[in-house]
């Protein structure tokens, strides 16, 4: 564990520079089955204006990190340590109200399915104007004038009547841009986005990417993008933070983590992306195994059960001892391989297979 | 709308004529002689078949049926007795007065005591499963759910009994309940109902508890909520106006269900506390063969259960937008 803190604020940037830093953070629940350890010292660091791409399979903490610097989870069976600063504030020592005025103003949130999250009971325009009439003081009439607005933004066509839609009489994507629209309604300087594209179809998922980098070009606001999917990384992403079972396993630029992984997990997701181009022959590869039990995770490193490569390390550090996040090859990464090692199998292993 | 509500009156009343038709004739063939039971001591021939000319019975059970439903709506010369008025339910020859000055006397009771009842079991079970589900694992919450688990696998009329014994024979804090006219006496009829009221919302008001309790929890756990919070409204703004408003709609349901139930007559209730009301009627008529009233009570009851259907499913549409009448 110390080992871990040590290079992680070696090689952390300096906190004060970045709109948004996340320092050890670790992020517990109390269940009936024991304590789970949710996300685990986790540390990025977000500026201005920048994209981070968080990925990682389902259950490995992307979006139970998120929501804790939304401070969303419930007080009553989570405990979260560490420290979340968003330009200065302290959220972790914020006091619920003063975190009612940063959501939805400073910070705000959008989700995978927007039909679930967004209530079928009230029309899309109060929902929009909800948020912004209890942070900026605005009249109903500005409000209702600020959604349509909004809505006109986010590319919804005929937004005046259309504001006083139901959220079920508008198509899925439609819904998604309602939801963003509803999210950047008081111009938020950081906006989580945790996984808005899975539940859209391939062509409603571009035009979704595109959006938000046209009103992150606007207005300057940082993105943390919650996906699965490298290929929106791709298209999004200035950094990409990869998480296992809870933990950063890799973080480094976009160009950097795509391109020049230097984990066996991160080759594994890598591996198993379609290509368009590839010969229909080759069999996509998935990463074997199932990703562990946050209950009760591997000792050692928590990939180590569905590692192809754990033979290459001595001894049995793989299952005794956690790889530090530390620099390898131009970013970070936790594995036990050596550089040298890493960058061999990189490029004599899993760089064919992807080009072929 | 309009539509809607003409189609499900016009389904309404097709429901009660079969209802009655139904009740005419099982009635009929059940063997029992209404004259025979409606003759006195001494019965002799001749006044027997005097009773049952008067009571028509004399007549085919097809005329006798069209006599009743043509009555409904025009009349009904009915001889000795007099002239029905429209809309006429015929004659209860057990009580010796028209079927309608019968209802018209007891129904106020069952009125006064649906009323009231609702509010009790209505305000204490949801008000109940809101403190529950906000305090959710607290003491209160659990000494509540078991409250509602006693008071859905109990009686009225054991806790009835109870209650009187407790409240008017030993601590002497209530009368007798009796249902006093509430025009006559607003204050004397409150005090009278006051115990029929809240036994009987015993047994309704658990099943709100739990349904709010539960309702207002799932409701709580939904991704809406949580992006209600997340667009930084308050807690209490959430609970009251996300997750109660998801919470209502199956409340309402329930409601109008019971409202139906209470409406056409708390059986049970009334014959505990001796009311006077439509359940007492619809007992005593049964008891005593008497056609009629039966059929009269029957009219009454399943009309309200009918009308407070149709006005949840308008309710419904109303409150959920993506509910479509049609």
């Amino acid at each position: 564990m110390s080992t871990l803190t040590q290079s992680e604020s070696a090689t952390a940037p300096q906190a004060g520079a970045a709109f948004l830093s996340v320092r050890d953070l670790q992020v517990r629940f109390r269940t009936e089955d024991g304590i789970v350890k949710a996300v685990n010292n986790l540390t990025f660091d977000l500026e201005k204006g920048k994209t981070l791409g968080i990925v990682g399979e389902s259950g490995s903490g992307k979006s139970v990190s998120n929501l804790a610097v939304m401070g969303l989870h419930n007080p009553r069976n989570t405990t979260i340590e560490g420290s979340i600063n968003l330009d200065g504030q302290d959220l972790l020592a914020a006091s619920q109200k003063d975190m009612e005025k940063l959501r939805g103003n400073k910070m705000a949130m959008i989700f995978q399915d927007a039909l679930a999250a967004l209530s079928p009971y009230y029309t899309i325009g109060r929902q929009i104007a909800e948020p912004f009439m209890k942070h900026t003081g605005a009249s109903k009439r500005e409000a209702r004038a600020r959604a349509i607005e909004m809505l006109r933004r986010v590319g919804i066509p005929q937004p005046q009547t259309r504001v006083d839609d139901f959220p079920h009489q508008f198509s899925g994507g439609m819904r998604q841009r309602a939801m963003i629209a509803m999210a950047l309604v008081c111009d938020p300087d950081l906006l989580i986005a945790d996984e808005p594209t899975t539940a859209l179809d391939v062509t409603v998922q571009a035009q979704i990417v595109d959006l938000l980098k046209d009103l992150q070009q606007e207005s300057g606001t940082s993105i943390i993008f919650i996906t699965h999917d490298l290929g929106v990384i791709r298209e999004i992403a200035d950094d990409v933070l990869v998480m296992y079972a809870g933990r950063a396993v890799e973080r480094g630029t976009m160009r950097e983590v795509l391109k020049r992984s230097q984990h066996p997990y991160g080759w594994g997701l890598l591996s198993s992306i379609p290509r368009i181009n590839a010969s229909v022959d080759v069999p996509l590869e998935p990463i074997p195994g199932t990703p562990p039990s946050l209950l009760n995770p591997p000792a050692g490193c928590a990939f180590n059960p569905r590692c192809a490569y754990k033979e290459l390390v001595t001894g049995d550090r793989c299952t005794t001892e956690r790889p530090p996040l530390a620099m390898a090859n131009g970013h970070l990464s936790a594995c036990h391989l050596t550089p040298a090692q890493k960058q061999s199998i990189l490029t004599e292993q899993i760089l064919p297979r992807l080009s072929s | 709308m309009l539509r809607f509500l003409i189609r499900r009156a016009l389904g309404a009343f097709v429901i009660i004529f079969l209802l009655v038709a139904l009740t005419f004739f099982a009635f009929h063939s059940s063997g029992n002689n209404p004259a025979q039971m409606n003759c006195p001591k001494g019965c002799t021939p001749q006044l027997l078949a005097q009773i049952t000319h008067n009571m028509h019975l004399d007549r085919s059970l097809g005329q006798q049926f069209w006599d009743y439903i043509t009555g409904l709506f025009v009349g009904q010369d009915m001889g000795t007795v007099g002239h029905c008025a429209a809309p006429c339910l015929g004659y209860s020859y057990a009580g010796q007065a028209f079927v309608w000055d019968r209802i018209a006397a007891n129904y106020p009771a069952t009125f006064v005591l649906a009323v009231g009842g609702a509010i009790c079991f209505l305000s204490i079970g949801v008000g109940l499963g809101m403190i529950s589900a906000w305090k959710q694992g607290s003491l209160l919450d659990r000494v509540s759910s078991s409250i509602s688990l006693v008071g859905q696998s109990t009686q009225i009329f054991f806790i009835g009994p109870l209650a009187m014994a407790l409240f008017v024979y030993n601590l002497k804090w209530l009368d007798r309940p009796e249902y006093v006219p509430i025009t006559q006496d607003p204050w004397g009829c409150f005090m009278g109902m006051i115990l029929p009221w809240l036994v009987m919302s015993v047994i309704f008001w658990s099943n709100y508890t739990r349904q709010v309790r539960s309702l207002m929890l799932e409701q709580l756990s939904e991704d809406h909520i949580r992006a209600a919070r997340a667009k930084g409204m308050s807690n209490r703004y959430v609970w009251w106006r996300y997750a109660l408003r998801g919470a209502m709609a199956p409340i309402i349901t329930i409601f109008g269900i019971d409202l139906g139930a209470v409406f056409s007559g708390a059986i049970i209730t009334e014959v505990t506390f001796s009311i006077h009301g439509l359940g007492f009627l619809a007992v005593k008529s049964v008891n005593q063969a008497d056609l009629y009233l039966e059929l009269g009570v029957l009219l009454f009851s399943s009309a309200a259960i009918l009308l407070f259907n149709i006005i949840v499913d308008a309710a419904y549409a109303l409150l959920d937008p993506r509910v479509r009448l049609g």
